[in-house]
């Protein structure tokens, strides 16, 4: 089955790529933008039967750094 | 005095640290591939050298960090032996959570490769000791992922703890409070994203970092 996990910045931690990104849009004239983070998408592919625990320690461990990263977890 | 380097796939310091270590020691330092589980016996110093390892894959030095050997850098890091993480090394020691905090896209997003002031916060530790408290030395960076946060807890503690070992002398890359090389708990582990060992010679511009290698080599032998 297909696992998403969604990474993003902690409210607070200064995004500079979020930045960028939304001066980029600016750019291009798209008013009405007041902010833009940028995070990470990741898919895994996991048998069925993995547990939620070993999901959360993947991302705790490795997939997000949570000193300035949060993540969420999205099973079907 | 025996000396070890870390090389990782990706790593590009790797010999111009084992250069400074040997011209300090009169030892060449042994290499240690990424892979193996561990380090040699009764090793005094590691260094972990600058670079991209694992193509900053994820996050600059989350590969490295969880490979086999940091195991073993983080079991001799608990006994006492001096660890030494320079640029991508700092970034892999936080990553490893032997160092706190994170380090993440400079803050104009641009790769910054020159040389800047660094006030030397702390000098009672064993990496720092030869330079006088507050001095400004000149030291080369050259990253793209030196921006050092915290959150402000833990810069307070840092702070209070004398944990900051260097400071930027200007804003550089969006460093929180422009901390440049932070220190563990016991002393015995600094981060810093100033490269000291590409200024150890004349030749290098500067001898501003040779200063550091005598001080961390010299308490140890």
């Amino acid at each position: 089955m297909k696992v998403n996990v969604y990474v993003t910045l902690k409210p607070g931690v200064l995004d500079p790529q979020g930045k960028a990104i939304h001066n980029a849009l600016e750019g291009l004239g798209f008013d009405g933008v007041s902010d833009v983070r940028a995070g990470r998408f990741i898919e895994l592919e996991v048998a069925d039967t993995i547990s939620d625990a070993d999901l959360d320690q993947m991302c705790a461990k490795l997939l997000a750094n949570t000193v300035i990263e949060n993540y969420r977890i999205e099973r079907p | 005095m025996k000396t070890a380097v870390i090389v990782f796939p990706g790593s590009n310091c790797d010999r111009d640290m084992a250069v400074a270590l040997e011209q300090v020691t009169g030892r060449a330092p042994t290499m240690v591939w990424h892979r193996d589980a561990d380090l040699p016996d009764g090793i005094d110093f590691i260094a972990l050298p600058g670079g991209f390892s694992y193509g900053d894959y994820l996050r600059s030095g989350a590969m490295a960090a969880r490979s086999p050997i940091l195991q073993a850098v983080a079991a001799a890091a608990a006994r006492g032996v001096s660890v030494l993480g320079v640029c991508n090394g700092f970034q892999v020691l936080t990553e490893a959570q032997l160092l706190p905090g994170a380090l993440m896209r400079n803050a104009g997003l641009n790769f910054i490769c020159r040389s800047v002031p660094l006030i030397v916060e702390n000098n009672s530790s064993l990496f720092t000791s030869a330079y006088q408290k507050g001095e400004e030395v000149r030291i080369p960076i050259a990253h793209h992922d030196g921006n050092f946060f915290a959150d402000d807890a833990t810069l307070d503690r840092l702070e209070g703890e004398g944990r900051v070992a260097f400071r930027y002398g200007e804003p550089v890359n969006g460093s929180a409070r422009n901390i440049a090389g932070v220190l563990n708990e016991a002393g015995n582990v600094l981060g810093m994203m100033p490269h000291p060992e590409r200024a150890i010679d004349t030749a290098h511009g500067g001898t501003d970092g040779l200063r550091l290698f005598e001080a961390a080599l010299r308490v140890l032998a």
